[in-house]
């Protein structure tokens, strides 16, 4: 994850603007003294000032996890309609998790991705930020805390045999219509998904980290949303999204693991498939 | 049971694990009769409370046995403390001398293995499911730092995780003298260590919490490899149970009629609100919401239940 980490630091120097905006570290909990946070903004975000903007960004987590290892969350934005600026990046953050950047998407820029929910692992009771990224460099972010313990421990649900079997399988889904009248799909992928802090049900070591680290959707050509992932995504990782259909006739998804193994997919865009 | 859930019951539990302390050694003494009962000839059984553990129950909330054979006693599962195995110990002792032959955990859950301690030194084997070891392994340290917080650090000092020596394949018998008691492994259904005890002599089961009654059944395994062993449960020839969870004796098989209302109910939700494009939150939200009234600590647990089947249709819709 080390070399991704300066890849995105590059990338967000690039966007270094003089905002006088308020710069807001407020969170559902109050700063501890050992707030992670304060580093991590650092870390992923340098000094840039990043607003406390529950207008723009919103994120649903369950205020304590039913299943620490599969926590549902929805990540959304919404602009002001009309308006010339648009959300470029999604980076969310689980503080207390072993690697707290749990993923960052990338939304295509006629895409129209106004919400991405998936499904996290947490390892213990934890602030968790999501940062939206605007085109003029701009940062906003919201803040939910979440009580959850052993996430990133937790076994595989399956066995390793059927991993093998099944690893790479994927399907996708035209759902209805979301609350706003926008499209929705789901993409989900079979993968161990492996946090490298699972120990392995015969050998009693640890099943080594193995995990989706770029996963992208398109619609035709066109890039739908990208992410670039890590151990905190859940077994089976599973993306559903909102976009605005561009009349291409396919649903295209390609992913790569941390092992440099490569799936694709690719579907009519009316309908489901496996 | 999850972790989380055990994690979740923290409720103002110290103060009454310190009223408890002062007024112990007298509620120990007036405790041994009538923990355990004999519920067939051989066969004693001990009640838990239907509840999420803390200090105040002292994590006695499991249905726990004991059978005596002529050479000697088998117990079944030890309570969520070691003062609830002490005390387990105790009616053992006011029914029999004999010597303990074997402590069988039914699985893995604190509730049923906490107070196994109680019963090191008494020369008994340690006996489970061919999979408990492992679970040990990798929920056991997680187990133990949790608990600190719900049931307290003076009744988990004394707790100590004692793993079977002996392991259940598939079917083992174990002659307690004059009287064999069957063993049986069971594929992931409650957990991924379920054991059944059945006394062919009686005919009584002793079902661990592959069946539960009144307490509403908890998925921390496979929902549909559990509901795949009921036909199998329902055909041992028993004609009473000892649930895990619940009154301490009812009728087999009909014992097994609510649980399986229970998880045909949830997945039938759960399968609906994946063809219809739900998501897994609302899943949670709503799904097997009708068997509400039936079943104690329902806010509890349906939620995770209704998760964790979720995560097992979801690839199966086509």
């Amino acid at each position: 994850m080390g070399n991704k980490l300066k890849t995105w630091l590059s990338v967000g120097a690039l966007g270094g603007l003089a905002f006088c905006a308020l710069v807001s570290n407020a969170s559902a909990q109050s700063a501890q003294p050992d707030d992670p946070w304060p580093e991590l903004a650092r870390t992923f975000f340098q000094d840039r000032p990043i607003v406390s903007d529950p207008a723009i960004v919103s994120l649903e987590a369950p205020g304590r996890a039913e299943d620490a290892a599969l926590v549902p969350m929805t990540l959304s934005v919404e602009l002001p309609p009309g308006g010339a600026r648009r959300v470029v990046r999604l980076s969310l953050i689980i503080d207390e998790n072993p690697v707290p950047l749990v993923a960052v998407f990338k939304l295509g820029e006629k895409a129209g991705v106004t919400s991405i929910s998936t499904r996290v692992r947490v390892n213990s009771y934890t602030n968790v930020h999501l940062v939206a990224e605007l085109d003029d460099g701009s940062l906003h972010m919201t803040t939910r805390y979440v009580k959850a313990a052993g996430g990133c421990s937790a076994p595989m649900v399956k066995s390793p045999d059927e991993a093998d079997a099944t690893l790479g399988q994927m399907k996708f889904r035209r759902l209805p219509d979301g609350v706003d009248g926008r499209r929705e799909a789901l993409v989900m992928l079979r993968h161990p998904n492996n946090s490298g802090m699972q120990m392995d049900q015969i050998s009693h070591l640890y099943t080594p980290a193995r995990y989706i680290d770029r996963l992208a959707v398109y619609q035709g050509d066109d890039l739908v949303f990208s992410m670039e992932g890590g151990i905190s995504i859940s077994e089976d990782p599973n993306f559903r999204f909102s976009y605005a259909p561009n009349g291409a006739k396919t649903f295209r998804v390609e992913a790569s693991d941390s092992n440099g193994v490569h799936f694709s997919g690719a579907w009519p865009a009316d309908r489901d498939g496996a | 049971m999850d972790g989380l859930r055990f994690v979740a019951a923290i409720a103002g539990s110290i103060a009454s694990a310190a009223l408890l302390t002062v007024t112990g050694p007298v509620e120990l003494a007036r405790a041994d009769e009538a923990f355990a009962v004999e519920i067939a000839p051989g066969i004693y059984g001990h009640a838990g409370s239907i509840a999420m553990m803390d200090a105040a129950n002292e994590g006695d909330i499991a249905n726990l046995g004991f059978v005596v054979g002529e050479k000697g006693v088998a117990v079944i599962d030890t309570g969520g403390s070691v003062a609830v195995g002490k005390r387990l110990l105790a009616a053992i002792r006011s029914v029999t001398k004999k010597p303990i032959l074997f402590v069988i955990n039914t699985h893995v859950h604190p509730d049923h293995i906490f107070g196994n301690a109680a019963f090191e030194g008494t020369g008994a084997q340690f006996v489970g499911h061919r999979n408990l070891p492992r679970a040990l392994e990798s929920h056991g340290a997680f187990y133990l730092k949790a608990f600190r917080n719900i049931i307290g650090d003076e009744l988990m000092k004394d707790v100590r995780l004692v793993g079977p020596t002996l392991l259940v394949q598939d079917v083992s018998k174990v002659d307690l003298g004059g009287r064999e008691i069957e063993l049986r492994a069971w594929p992931p259904a409650h957990t991924d260590c379920d054991l059944t005890v059945y006394d062919p002599a009686t005919r009584t089961l002793f079902a661990g919490d592959t069946v539960f009654l009144r307490h509403i059944p908890i998925i921390d395994g496979s929902v549909k490899g559990w509901l795949a062993n009921i036909g199998a449960l329902a055909d041992i020839p028993a004609v009473r149970v000892v649930p895990g969870h619940g009154p301490l004796v009812a009728p087999w098989p009909a014992a097994l009629a609510e649980e399986r209302g229970y998880f045909e109910r949830l997945i039938g939700d759960v399968r609906a609100a994946i063809a219809k494009g739900d998501s897994l939150a609302q899943a949670a939200d709503e799904a097997g919401q009708s068997e509400k009234d039936k079943w104690r600590l329902f806010g509890d647990y349906n939620a995770r239940n209704a998760t964790a089947a979720f995560a097992e249709y979801e690839w199966d819709q086509p």
